[in-house]
Protein backbone atom coordinates (compact mmCIF):
# COMPACT_ATOMS: atom_id res chain seq x y z
CA UNK A 1 0.00 0.00 0.00
CA UNK A 2 2.68 2.61 0.86
CA UNK A 3 4.42 1.54 -2.38
CA UNK A 4 1.25 2.43 -4.28
CA UNK A 5 1.03 5.82 -2.59
CA UNK A 6 4.66 6.49 -3.48
CA UNK A 7 4.02 5.59 -7.11
CA UNK A 8 0.93 7.81 -7.21
CA UNK A 9 2.87 10.74 -5.78
CA UNK A 10 5.54 10.26 -8.41
CA UNK A 11 3.12 9.85 -11.33
CA UNK A 12 0.80 12.69 -10.34
CA UNK A 13 3.75 15.11 -10.24
CA UNK A 14 4.98 14.43 -13.80
CA UNK A 15 3.56 16.31 -16.81
CA UNK A 16 2.67 12.89 -18.20
CA UNK A 17 -0.20 12.65 -15.70
CA UNK A 18 -2.03 15.82 -16.75
CA UNK A 19 -1.67 15.09 -20.44
CA UNK A 20 -2.71 11.44 -20.15
CA UNK A 21 -5.62 12.15 -17.81
CA UNK A 22 -6.99 14.86 -20.11
CA UNK A 23 -6.78 12.75 -23.26
CA UNK A 24 -8.02 9.48 -21.73
CA UNK A 25 -10.96 11.03 -19.89
CA UNK A 26 -11.95 13.12 -22.93
CA UNK A 27 -11.79 10.10 -25.27
CA UNK A 28 -13.94 8.09 -22.82
CA UNK A 29 -16.44 10.97 -22.45
CA UNK A 30 -16.55 11.42 -26.23
CA UNK A 31 -17.11 7.68 -26.78
CA UNK A 32 -19.93 7.59 -24.24
CA UNK A 33 -21.45 10.71 -25.84
CA UNK A 34 -21.43 9.06 -29.29
CA UNK A 35 -22.79 5.77 -27.87
CA UNK A 36 -25.70 7.61 -26.23
CA UNK A 37 -26.51 9.26 -29.59
CA UNK A 38 -25.08 12.67 -28.68
CA UNK A 39 -27.59 14.04 -26.17
CA UNK A 40 -26.75 17.63 -25.18
CA UNK A 41 -26.53 16.77 -21.45
CA UNK A 42 -23.73 14.26 -22.08
CA UNK A 43 -21.45 17.00 -23.49
CA UNK A 44 -17.88 15.58 -23.39
CA UNK A 45 -16.24 18.90 -22.40
CA UNK A 46 -18.59 19.33 -19.44
CA UNK A 47 -18.04 15.79 -18.13
CA UNK A 48 -14.27 15.80 -18.76
CA UNK A 49 -13.95 19.05 -16.79
CA UNK A 50 -16.16 17.79 -13.94
CA UNK A 51 -14.38 14.43 -13.71
CA UNK A 52 -10.82 15.81 -13.94
CA UNK A 53 -11.51 18.62 -11.45
CA UNK A 54 -13.11 16.12 -9.02
CA UNK A 55 -10.13 13.74 -9.33
CA UNK A 56 -7.68 16.59 -8.71
CA UNK A 57 -9.62 17.92 -5.73
CA UNK A 58 -10.04 14.50 -4.10
CA UNK A 59 -6.42 13.41 -4.65
CA UNK A 60 -5.00 16.81 -3.70
CA UNK A 61 -3.09 17.32 -6.98
CA UNK A 62 -2.81 21.06 -7.62
CA UNK A 63 -4.02 22.74 -10.79
CA UNK A 64 -0.52 23.98 -11.79
CA UNK A 65 0.77 20.39 -11.48
CA UNK A 66 -2.07 19.18 -13.71
CA UNK A 67 -1.57 22.04 -16.14
CA UNK A 68 2.13 21.23 -16.53
CA UNK A 69 0.93 18.30 -18.64
CA UNK A 70 -2.37 19.66 -19.93
CA UNK A 71 -0.63 22.73 -21.36
CA UNK A 72 0.44 20.68 -24.37
CA UNK A 73 -3.23 20.36 -25.32
CA UNK A 74 -4.01 23.93 -24.26
CA UNK A 75 -1.19 25.19 -26.48
CA UNK A 76 -2.98 23.91 -29.60
CA UNK A 77 -5.71 26.54 -29.08
CA UNK A 78 -3.38 29.09 -30.71
CA UNK A 79 -2.92 27.24 -34.02
CA UNK A 80 -6.62 26.23 -33.82
CA UNK A 81 -7.63 29.91 -33.81
CA UNK A 82 -5.39 30.47 -36.86
CA UNK A 83 -6.99 27.39 -38.46
CA UNK A 84 -10.43 29.04 -38.14
CA UNK A 85 -9.41 30.95 -41.27
CA UNK A 86 -9.92 27.70 -43.19
CA UNK A 87 -13.75 27.36 -42.76
CA UNK A 88 -14.02 31.12 -43.42
CA UNK A 89 -12.04 30.76 -46.64
CA UNK A 90 -14.03 27.71 -47.77
CA UNK A 91 -17.27 29.71 -47.47
CA UNK A 92 -15.83 32.89 -48.98
CA UNK A 93 -18.29 32.92 -51.92
CA UNK A 94 -21.35 32.80 -49.63
CA UNK A 95 -19.64 35.20 -47.29
CA UNK A 96 -19.19 37.71 -50.11
CA UNK A 97 -22.79 37.18 -51.28
CA UNK A 98 -24.41 37.53 -47.88
CA UNK A 99 -21.76 39.74 -46.31
CA UNK A 100 -24.13 42.49 -45.15
CA UNK A 101 -26.68 40.41 -43.30
CA UNK A 102 -24.13 38.04 -41.76
CA UNK A 103 -22.11 40.97 -40.45
CA UNK A 104 -25.27 42.60 -39.12
CA UNK A 105 -26.35 39.39 -37.36
CA UNK A 106 -22.85 38.84 -35.95
CA UNK A 107 -22.68 42.42 -34.67
CA UNK A 108 -26.21 42.37 -33.20
CA UNK A 109 -25.71 38.99 -31.53
CA UNK A 110 -22.21 39.73 -30.27
CA UNK A 111 -23.19 43.09 -28.82
CA UNK A 112 -26.39 41.66 -27.29
CA UNK A 113 -24.47 38.83 -25.60
CA UNK A 114 -21.65 41.02 -24.30
CA UNK A 115 -23.80 43.99 -23.23
CA UNK A 116 -26.38 41.80 -21.50
CA UNK A 117 -23.62 39.92 -19.66
CA UNK A 118 -22.03 43.14 -18.40
CA UNK A 119 -25.40 44.74 -17.54
CA UNK A 120 -26.71 41.64 -15.73
CA UNK A 121 -23.38 41.22 -13.95
CA UNK A 122 -23.56 44.74 -12.61
CA UNK A 123 -27.22 44.33 -11.75
CA UNK A 124 -26.61 41.31 -9.52
CA UNK A 125 -23.63 43.03 -7.86
CA UNK A 126 -20.63 41.09 -9.15
CA UNK A 127 -17.19 42.68 -8.51
CA UNK A 128 -15.85 44.89 -11.34
CA UNK A 129 -13.05 42.52 -12.41
CA UNK A 130 -15.56 39.66 -12.63
CA UNK A 131 -17.91 41.83 -14.74
CA UNK A 132 -15.02 42.76 -17.06
CA UNK A 133 -14.15 39.06 -17.40
CA UNK A 134 -17.74 38.47 -18.57
CA UNK A 135 -17.51 40.93 -21.50
CA UNK A 136 -15.53 38.73 -23.96
CA UNK A 137 -17.20 35.44 -23.02
CA UNK A 138 -18.75 34.85 -26.47
CA UNK A 139 -15.39 34.24 -28.12
CA UNK A 140 -13.21 31.19 -27.93
CA UNK A 141 -11.29 30.84 -24.61
CA UNK A 142 -7.75 31.91 -25.67
CA UNK A 143 -9.06 35.09 -27.33
CA UNK A 144 -11.38 35.80 -24.38
CA UNK A 145 -8.35 35.53 -22.07
CA UNK A 146 -6.37 37.97 -24.20
CA UNK A 147 -9.20 40.51 -24.28
CA UNK A 148 -9.92 40.18 -20.54
CA UNK A 149 -6.25 40.84 -19.83
CA UNK A 150 -6.38 43.99 -21.98
CA UNK A 151 -9.43 45.49 -20.24
CA UNK A 152 -8.58 44.57 -16.65
CA UNK A 153 -10.51 41.34 -16.14
CA UNK A 154 -9.21 38.03 -14.78
CA UNK A 155 -7.95 35.94 -17.74
CA UNK A 156 -8.49 32.54 -16.07
CA UNK A 157 -12.03 33.50 -15.07
CA UNK A 158 -12.73 34.79 -18.60
CA UNK A 159 -11.65 31.40 -19.96
CA UNK A 160 -13.99 29.60 -17.57
CA UNK A 161 -16.88 31.92 -18.52
CA UNK A 162 -16.13 31.25 -22.19
CA UNK A 163 -16.23 27.49 -21.61
CA UNK A 164 -19.53 27.71 -19.68
CA UNK A 165 -20.94 29.99 -22.41
CA UNK A 166 -20.02 27.38 -25.01
CA UNK A 167 -21.69 24.66 -22.96
CA UNK A 168 -24.88 26.72 -22.53
CA UNK A 169 -25.10 27.08 -26.32
CA UNK A 170 -24.47 23.39 -26.90
CA UNK A 171 -26.96 22.38 -24.19
CA UNK A 172 -29.85 24.77 -24.82
CA UNK A 173 -29.39 25.91 -28.44
CA UNK A 174 -31.86 23.48 -29.95
CA UNK A 175 -34.62 24.20 -27.43
CA UNK A 176 -34.13 27.96 -27.88
CA UNK A 177 -34.25 27.82 -31.70
CA UNK A 178 -37.33 25.57 -31.58
CA UNK A 179 -39.03 27.99 -29.16
CA UNK A 180 -38.38 30.88 -31.56
CA UNK A 181 -39.57 28.72 -34.47
CA UNK A 182 -36.34 28.92 -36.49
CA UNK A 183 -37.02 26.37 -39.26
CA UNK A 184 -34.87 23.33 -40.09
CA UNK A 185 -34.54 23.96 -43.84
CA UNK A 186 -31.17 24.94 -45.36
CA UNK A 187 -31.49 28.65 -44.46
CA UNK A 188 -32.82 27.75 -41.01
CA UNK A 189 -29.85 25.47 -40.32
CA UNK A 190 -27.56 28.25 -41.48
CA UNK A 191 -29.22 30.66 -39.02
CA UNK A 192 -29.06 28.12 -36.17
CA UNK A 193 -25.40 27.34 -36.83
CA UNK A 194 -24.47 30.98 -37.23
CA UNK A 195 -26.18 31.85 -33.94
CA UNK A 196 -24.40 28.99 -32.12
CA UNK A 197 -21.01 30.08 -33.47
CA UNK A 198 -21.70 33.73 -32.62
CA UNK A 199 -22.91 33.27 -29.05
CA UNK A 200 -21.06 30.14 -27.96
CA UNK A 201 -17.89 29.86 -30.11
CA UNK A 202 -16.03 26.57 -30.57
CA UNK A 203 -18.07 24.41 -28.19
CA UNK A 204 -21.33 25.57 -29.78
CA UNK A 205 -19.79 25.12 -33.22
CA UNK A 206 -18.65 21.59 -32.36
CA UNK A 207 -22.23 20.78 -31.41
CA UNK A 208 -23.54 22.39 -34.65
CA UNK A 209 -21.09 20.34 -36.76
CA UNK A 210 -22.44 17.13 -35.23
CA UNK A 211 -26.08 18.04 -35.83
CA UNK A 212 -25.97 19.38 -39.40
CA UNK A 213 -23.23 20.07 -41.97
CA UNK A 214 -24.70 23.44 -43.05
CA UNK A 215 -25.13 24.51 -39.44
CA UNK A 216 -21.54 23.46 -38.71
CA UNK A 217 -20.09 25.42 -41.61
CA UNK A 218 -21.98 28.57 -40.64
CA UNK A 219 -21.00 28.09 -37.00
CA UNK A 220 -17.32 27.96 -38.00
CA UNK A 221 -17.77 31.07 -40.09
CA UNK A 222 -19.59 32.88 -37.27
CA UNK A 223 -17.01 32.09 -34.64
CA UNK A 224 -14.18 33.32 -36.88
CA UNK A 225 -16.10 36.52 -37.55
CA UNK A 226 -16.95 36.97 -33.86
CA UNK A 227 -13.28 36.63 -32.89
CA UNK A 228 -12.38 39.52 -35.21
CA UNK A 229 -15.33 41.73 -34.19
CA UNK A 230 -14.99 41.12 -30.45
CA UNK A 231 -11.25 41.68 -30.27
CA UNK A 232 -11.75 44.93 -32.18
CA UNK A 233 -14.88 46.25 -30.43
CA UNK A 234 -14.55 45.36 -26.73
CA UNK A 235 -11.15 47.04 -26.13
CA UNK A 236 -12.37 50.01 -28.20
CA UNK A 237 -15.60 50.42 -26.19
CA UNK A 238 -13.61 49.98 -23.00
CA UNK A 239 -11.10 52.66 -24.03
CA UNK A 240 -13.88 55.10 -24.97
CA UNK A 241 -15.73 54.57 -21.69
CA UNK A 242 -12.67 55.40 -19.61
CA UNK B 1 2.07 2.75 -47.52
CA UNK B 2 3.17 5.83 -49.45
CA UNK B 3 -0.22 7.49 -49.25
CA UNK B 4 -0.67 7.70 -45.48
CA UNK B 5 2.93 8.86 -45.20
CA UNK B 6 2.20 11.61 -47.74
CA UNK B 7 -0.90 12.57 -45.79
CA UNK B 8 1.04 12.68 -42.54
CA UNK B 9 3.71 15.00 -43.86
CA UNK B 10 0.94 17.18 -45.28
CA UNK B 11 -0.65 17.45 -41.84
CA UNK B 12 2.71 18.29 -40.27
CA UNK B 13 3.44 20.88 -42.96
CA UNK B 14 0.02 22.35 -42.25
CA UNK B 15 0.82 22.58 -38.52
CA UNK B 16 4.11 24.26 -39.41
CA UNK B 17 2.24 26.83 -41.51
CA UNK B 18 -0.30 27.48 -38.75
CA UNK B 19 2.46 27.97 -36.15
CA UNK B 20 4.48 30.17 -38.50
CA UNK B 21 1.41 32.34 -39.19
CA UNK B 22 0.63 32.49 -35.47
CA UNK B 23 4.20 33.62 -34.77
CA UNK B 24 3.96 36.26 -37.49
CA UNK B 25 0.62 37.30 -35.98
CA UNK B 26 2.15 37.58 -32.48
CA UNK B 27 5.02 39.71 -33.83
CA UNK B 28 2.67 42.01 -35.75
CA UNK B 29 0.22 42.24 -32.83
CA UNK B 30 2.93 43.20 -30.34
CA UNK B 31 5.14 45.16 -32.71
CA UNK B 32 2.36 47.41 -33.99
CA UNK B 33 0.31 47.12 -30.73
CA UNK B 34 -2.75 46.02 -32.69
CA UNK B 35 -6.05 45.48 -30.84
CA UNK B 36 -6.15 41.82 -32.01
CA UNK B 37 -4.48 38.94 -30.15
CA UNK B 38 -1.66 37.25 -32.10
CA UNK B 39 -3.61 34.13 -33.21
CA UNK B 40 -6.39 36.37 -34.60
CA UNK B 41 -3.84 38.29 -36.71
CA UNK B 42 -2.49 34.87 -37.73
CA UNK B 43 -6.00 33.87 -38.85
CA UNK B 44 -6.25 37.00 -41.01
CA UNK B 45 -2.81 36.26 -42.52
CA UNK B 46 -4.01 32.71 -43.23
CA UNK B 47 -7.02 34.10 -45.11
CA UNK B 48 -4.60 35.98 -47.35
CA UNK B 49 -2.22 33.03 -47.72
CA UNK B 50 -4.87 30.40 -48.57
CA UNK B 51 -4.99 31.50 -52.21
CA UNK B 52 -1.71 29.59 -52.74
CA UNK B 53 -2.07 25.78 -53.08
CA UNK B 54 1.32 25.48 -51.36
CA UNK B 55 -0.34 26.76 -48.17
CA UNK B 56 -3.91 25.60 -48.79
CA UNK B 57 -3.43 21.84 -49.20
CA UNK B 58 -1.35 21.18 -46.08
CA UNK B 59 -3.36 23.65 -43.96
CA UNK B 60 -6.63 21.98 -45.01
CA UNK B 61 -5.36 18.59 -43.81
CA UNK B 62 -4.24 19.98 -40.45
CA UNK B 63 -7.13 22.43 -39.90
CA UNK B 64 -9.77 19.75 -40.45
CA UNK B 65 -8.17 17.52 -37.80
CA UNK B 66 -7.61 20.35 -35.33
CA UNK B 67 -11.12 21.81 -35.70
CA UNK B 68 -12.77 18.37 -35.53
CA UNK B 69 -11.35 17.99 -32.00
CA UNK B 70 -11.70 21.63 -31.02
CA UNK B 71 -13.72 20.89 -27.89
CA UNK B 72 -10.88 18.80 -26.37
CA UNK B 73 -8.69 21.92 -26.37
CA UNK B 74 -11.05 23.65 -23.90
CA UNK B 75 -10.71 20.98 -21.20
CA UNK B 76 -7.46 22.25 -19.57
CA UNK B 77 -8.78 25.82 -19.09
CA UNK B 78 -12.18 24.47 -18.07
CA UNK B 79 -10.58 22.49 -15.23
CA UNK B 80 -9.14 25.85 -14.11
CA UNK B 81 -12.53 26.56 -12.53
CA UNK B 82 -11.19 24.64 -9.48
CA UNK B 83 -8.71 27.47 -8.80
CA UNK B 84 -11.57 29.93 -8.42
CA UNK B 85 -13.63 27.90 -5.99
CA UNK B 86 -13.81 30.79 -3.49
CA UNK B 87 -15.23 33.12 -6.16
CA UNK B 88 -17.49 30.30 -7.29
CA UNK B 89 -18.81 29.62 -3.80
CA UNK B 90 -19.40 33.33 -3.22
CA UNK B 91 -20.86 34.37 -6.58
CA UNK B 92 -21.30 31.04 -8.41
CA UNK B 93 -25.09 31.10 -8.64
CA UNK B 94 -25.21 34.70 -9.83
CA UNK B 95 -22.36 34.19 -12.32
CA UNK B 96 -24.10 31.13 -13.76
CA UNK B 97 -27.41 33.00 -14.16
CA UNK B 98 -25.64 35.90 -15.91
CA UNK B 99 -23.71 33.59 -18.27
CA UNK B 100 -26.76 31.47 -19.12
CA UNK B 101 -29.11 34.42 -19.71
CA UNK B 102 -26.64 36.49 -21.76
CA UNK B 103 -25.74 33.49 -23.92
CA UNK B 104 -29.41 32.77 -24.64
CA UNK B 105 -29.99 36.47 -25.43
CA UNK B 106 -27.01 36.60 -27.81
CA UNK B 107 -28.02 33.37 -29.52
CA UNK B 108 -31.67 34.40 -29.92
CA UNK B 109 -30.77 37.87 -31.27
CA UNK B 110 -28.36 36.42 -33.86
CA UNK B 111 -30.79 33.76 -35.09
CA UNK B 112 -33.76 36.15 -35.17
CA UNK B 113 -31.84 38.89 -37.05
CA UNK B 114 -30.64 36.38 -39.63
CA UNK B 115 -34.09 34.81 -39.90
CA UNK B 116 -35.77 38.21 -40.33
CA UNK B 117 -33.30 39.37 -43.00
CA UNK B 118 -33.74 36.12 -44.89
CA UNK B 119 -37.43 36.96 -45.50
CA UNK B 120 -36.39 40.05 -47.45
CA UNK B 121 -34.11 38.22 -49.88
CA UNK B 122 -35.16 37.43 -53.44
CA UNK B 123 -36.25 33.86 -54.30
CA UNK B 124 -33.19 33.37 -56.52
CA UNK B 125 -30.92 34.22 -53.65
CA UNK B 126 -32.73 31.82 -51.39
CA UNK B 127 -32.26 29.16 -54.00
CA UNK B 128 -28.57 29.98 -54.18
CA UNK B 129 -28.30 29.45 -50.41
CA UNK B 130 -29.82 25.98 -50.71
CA UNK B 131 -27.49 25.20 -53.59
Amino acid sequence: MPKFVELWVYLSATPLFGLTATLVIYVLAQTLYTRLNQPAWANPVLWSVVIIASVLLTTGVSYPTYFAGAQFIHFLLGPAVVALGWPLWKRRVELRQRWGRLLLAALAGGIAASASAVALGWLVGLPTDVVLSLAPKSVTAPVAMGIAEKIGGIPALAAVFAVITGLVGALFGKALFDAFKIPTDAAGWAARGFALGTASHGIGAARAMQVNADAGAYAGLALGLQVVLTSLLIPLVFRLSH
Amino acid sequence: MAEPAGHNIKGLTGLAWLLALQSAGELLSRGLSLPFPGPVVGMMLLLLALRWPLVREPVAACANFLLAHLSLLFVPVGVGVMTHLSLVSQYGGRMLVVVVLSTLIGMAVTALVLHALRGKSSPQEDHAQVR
